[in-house]
């Protein structure tokens, strides 16, 4: 039987470029020398480090523990001394240093003892909680920890979609992983099928990738997963367009794609599940794209935190007119600042691009509301309204224009005739809206917590006064009595004053005594500290 | 003319008579525009604006007391919303007033701390736990960065720290096209 | 039937009270920075029209007659105020944003030229009570519309790369002429 298919609005075609790093195999990354393992790569809260510089670890050693709900763990990719704990630079946007624990390598590549699952006999519960430890994210690109994206209490599931779509130019990490580890990836899917108890599950491949869609559907033979082709169309493989595609189903504004029964990962993501769950190694590793203006563009096996030069030295070092790097693809792909930067558990593609292969877009001209944006967008939304508003920070009405579903996916910067770079526009405009809203929200508990004080302050006041006044209703006429009172409050206080002495010193270790004195010696300093810092505090108010 | 005269004298008696009615009927209670403007200001308690509190200020701005340019932690931003709000124009801050600052927190130096809880009493939002003779630290997450621990110290153990750009306070910059030069010859073609 | 389908499509498009006859221009500059205040302002004056053009022309024609012509304006201006004063306590009650917004221009509906204008037209054109209640309403609605349209463009020009000398008031001018200009094509409309 054949998938009827559907097809979602706008979309664009750009250059393939696919075939240059399908050539050879997944080579596997020789190890570095030094790997640097930031403790964030996925969406949510950063991982605690677990370790200290000079510490030994072993390969698969967690060293950061998730933080929060919305977390992932962090592990060692291989053995070796821990040689810092410092902020790194990370592929971000933004270029801001990020905490990432620095490894000298051994050369060992001593495992930690491997813990597989069987997963037919496991909880859902123990087996959610093993991706979480294993830090399985989605390795589509978003990077969102699995452990929360499929926890089933949530929803009740008809369609399970993998994504192995790759729609993006040049990434060919899914392809070659599909066509070499096939079987692996229906392993993983098996899981997801325990774990999800979907009414049925599709894959989704562009017809760009036959290698790979034969392989896959050699491999879950009788398996009760149907594995489809579909058209090469950008952005075919982002969530909600694959889901229009392969079920019709449009998934409405502000709501996830669970609440209208499907759940959608990435192929990478079920490969990683098999391999934590299975074989119980954790995401040390991961197929990453070297290509573009690359001497021998090909596909590495290589380890989370791998310097990226090291990666593109593999791929026969880089043409001497590269120009700049991204991490991802044309599209979507994040601008490196240095070949310094770590591989991470999102970095899909490493791309060195010459000013030949994607010329630098020529500077901006004035909107001519062409609409040509409006047709090429994916999520049917308009795009040069969005502009106008953003440019002008008009961020209420860019809000009412569904600033929020847009998926940044570039296919109006792409088509647009005056090269605005419209998705700059949006970002900005989203992050500003997502600063506004915590300020409010901050403003809001302030508000709560002073109002909070207010009212305790006037209770704690009329207490006082109640209490005055009881007393001063109660208290006897008698001035002797008065002072007698007094004075024995007095000789209360005195005596108690007298008895006061610090408590637990007694039969104290004498490290700990001479901790005390050290500290008893900092309290005094300041205050003999004072006079020569007097003069430093005057000039700097 | 007394014709003229007792026309005009119906009319205002009808008029009157509709207007007192209305004037009771649609008697407005308190002012609910001062919850408005309570929502955009920031919180902070700070009293740069010269009033108690961010409420009495809004109370203040409500009833035309006080311009809207006074609240220096809501920056900019904050009197354009302001002037938003109640129709006016964008005043900007004056130059004899304070300035806004970068978003900070204050931090206790903690070894120099001597317990003496003047800070907790001045801190408007309760972020600073701490007894007296104990050592006493500041909720960042809570800390609205108003300053008002500051002076009360006597031993000058708080200082303010402004809050560090990370990952998740990071914003995308507005979009600048960099102005290039067009190579000689190009322009002409 | 058809003669009030005409004096509504007439006064709300072809004989524009703001953008052919020029009158209401005070608020039609003043309040037309915001579309919430905008609309806000049209429902208001389009109320205070209305009434205001149904109440005149019983005062016109009950109260004073013939005789007292000479206080027409003065009759006139006293019931409009009063309609003011009635929609400007209606307001404040119950949308204390809109009276906060509209501020002085919501009591200066009383000295717009409009409203007096449309009373006075009224009686000129011995329009009958229906009549007058429609040219009323449809000088409202047409200024609303004008008031409207006009916000919005204007709300829409914050955000354009106009040049800076022109930015504010010189660029809100210029639209106005061209919206009137726009206007203006409406006369062959009804022949």
């Amino acid at each position: 039987m054949k998938r009827i298919l559907h097809t979602f609005h706008g979309g664009i075609h750009p250059p393939q470029h696919k075939l240059e790093s399908t050539q050879l195999p997944i080579a596997l990354a020789p190890l570095p020398p030094k790997l640097v393992i930031p403790l964030i790569q996925h969406i949510g809260t950063p991982a605690q480090p677990l370790v200290e510089p000079g510490d030994l670890v072993l390969k698969g050693q967690v060293i950061g523990q998730p933080e929060g709900a919305i977390s992932a763990a962090i592990h060692a990719s291989s053995s070796g001394r821990v040689v810092a704990l410092e902020p790194h630079a990370i592929p971000h946007p933004s270029g801001i240093p990020q905490l990432a624990v620095v490894i000298e390598v051994d050369g060992d590549d001593r495992w930690v003892e491997h813990s597989p699952l069987d997963y037919r006999t496991a909880e859902r519960g123990e087996l959610l909680s093993r991706l979480k430890a294993a830090g399985v994210v989605g390795l589509g690109g978003a990077v969102f920890p699995s452990h929360v994206k499929l926890d089933p209490q949530q929803y009740k599931l008809q369609t399970l979609i993998l994504n192995g779509a790759e729609c993006e130019p040049w990434i060919s990490s899914d392809d070659m992983l599909m066509r070499e580890r096939a079987a692996d990836i229906v392993k993983g899917i098996d899981i997801l099928r325990y774990l999800l108890g979907p009414q049925e599950i599709i894959v989704g491949i562009e017809d760009n990738k036959p290698e790979a869609i034969a392989a896959l559907r050699s491999a879950s033979q009788g398996c009760g997963i149907e594995v489809a082709a579909i058209p090469t169309i950008y952005p075919g493989g982002g969530e909600r367009q694959l889901i229009k595609v392969l079920t019709g189903k449009e998934v409405p504004v502000g709501v996830r794609p669970f609440n209208v029964g499907v759940v959608c990962t990435n192929i990478a993501t079920a490969y990683s599940i098999h391999r934590a769950v299975n074989l119980g190694e954790p995401v040390i590793s991961r197929i990453v794209t070297v290509t573009g203006n690359v001497r021998q563009p090909r596909n590495f096996e290589a380890l989370v935190g791998t310097p990226l030069h090291h990666l593109i030295a593999l791929a026969g070092g880089v043409l001497p007119d590269t120009k700049r790097y991204l991490m991802g693809g044309p599209m979507m792909g994040v601008p490196l600042p240095s070949l310094d930067v770590p591989l991470v558990k999102a970095s899909n593609c490493i791309l060195a691009l010459s000013e030949q292969l994607q010329a630098p877009p020529p500077p901006a001209l004035p909107c001519i509301r062409c609409t040509r944006c409006a047709d090429a967008c994916p999520m049917d939304l308009g795009p040069f309204e969005l502009y106008w508003f953003a440019c002008g920070k008009n961020f209420g009405k860019a809000q009412e224009y569904d600033l929020f579903d847009c998926i940044e996916c570039a296919c109006c910067d792409y088509v647009c005739p005056s090269h605005i770079p419209l998705v700059h526009y949006f970002r900005f405009a989203k992050s500003e809206i997502w600063a506004r809203e915590k300020e409010k929200e901050a403003a809001d508990a302030a508000r709560q917590r002073h109002e909070f004080r207010q009212l305790r302050l006037e209770r704690e006041k009329a207490e006082k006064m109640a209490k005055h006044a009881k007393a001063a209703g109660t208290a006897p006429s008698d001035s002797d009595a008065k002072k007698a009172a007094i004075q024995a409050a007095l000789e209360r206080a005195k005596a108690k004053k007298a008895a006061v002495v610090p408590k637990n010193v007694e039969n104290l270790p004498p490290q700990a005594q001479h901790e005390i004195d050290q500290i008893e010696a900092r309290r005094a300093a300041p205050h003999n500290a004072e006079i020569p810092n007097d003069t430093d505090s005057a000039t700097s108010n | 003319m007394l014709i003229a005269l007792a026309v005009m004298a119906l009319l205002a008696a009808v008029i009157g008579t509709v207007l007192g009615y209305a004037a009771i009927k649609f008697k407005v209670e308190g002012n609910p525009l001062v919850e408005r403007i309570d929502a955009i200001l920031p919180q902070t308690q700070c009293g740069q604006c010269g009033f108690p509190g961010c409420r009495p200020y809004a109370e203040a701005i409500a009833h035309g007391e006080a311009e809207i340019n006074r609240c220096p932690p809501g920056g900019e931003e904050g009197i354009h919303r302001l002037a938003d709000l109640l129709g006016v124009e964008f005043k900007p801050f004056g130059e004899d007033q304070a300035q806004p600052k970068p978003k900070s927190v204050a931090v206790i130096d903690e070894p120099l701390c001597i317990g003496c809880t003047l800070c907790i009493q001045a801190c408007p939002v309760d972020a600073i736990v701490g007894a007296a003779k104990q050592m006493h630290v500041i909720i960042a997450d809570q800390c609205t960065g108003c300053e008002l621990c500051v002076p009360p110290c006597p031993v000058e153990c708080i200082r303010m720290e402004p809050i560090a750009l990370g990952v998740n306070n990071w914003k995308w910059d507005y979009p600048v096209a960099e102005i290039t030069r067009i190579p000689h010859g190009k322009a002409a073609s | 039937m058809e003669n009030y389908l005409l004096i509504l499509i007439g006064t709300i498009l072809v004989n524009n009270i703001v953008l052919t006859k020029m009158l209401g221009l005070c608020p039609f500059f003043g309040v037309s920075k915001k579309l919430e205040a905008a609309i806000g302002m049209g429902a208001a004056t389009t109320f205070v029209l209305t009434v205001a053009s149904g109440s005149s022309y019983l005062i016109n024609q009950y109260l004073l007659g013939p005789d007292l012509i000479y206080l027409r304006t003065l009759s006139f201006i006293v019931v409009i105020a009063g309609i003011v004063q009635f929609t400007e306590m209606f307001i404040h009650k119950v949308s204390p944003i809109l009276y906060q917004v509209l501020g002085i221009y919501l009591p200066l509906i009383t000295t717009n030229c409009a409203v007096l204008g449309i009373a006075l037209l009224n009686v000129q054109s011995n329009h009958n009570f229906i009549e007058s209640l429609f040219f009323g309403m449809g000088g409202a609605i047409g200024f609303s519309l004008a008031l409207v349209a006009f916000a919005a463009m204007r709300e829409r020009l914050e955000a354009a790369d106009v040049p800076l000398h022109f930015k504010g008031s010189a660029i809100a001018m210029v639209t106005a002429g061209l919206l009137s200009l726009g206007f203006m094509g409406f006369s062959g409309l009804v022949k």
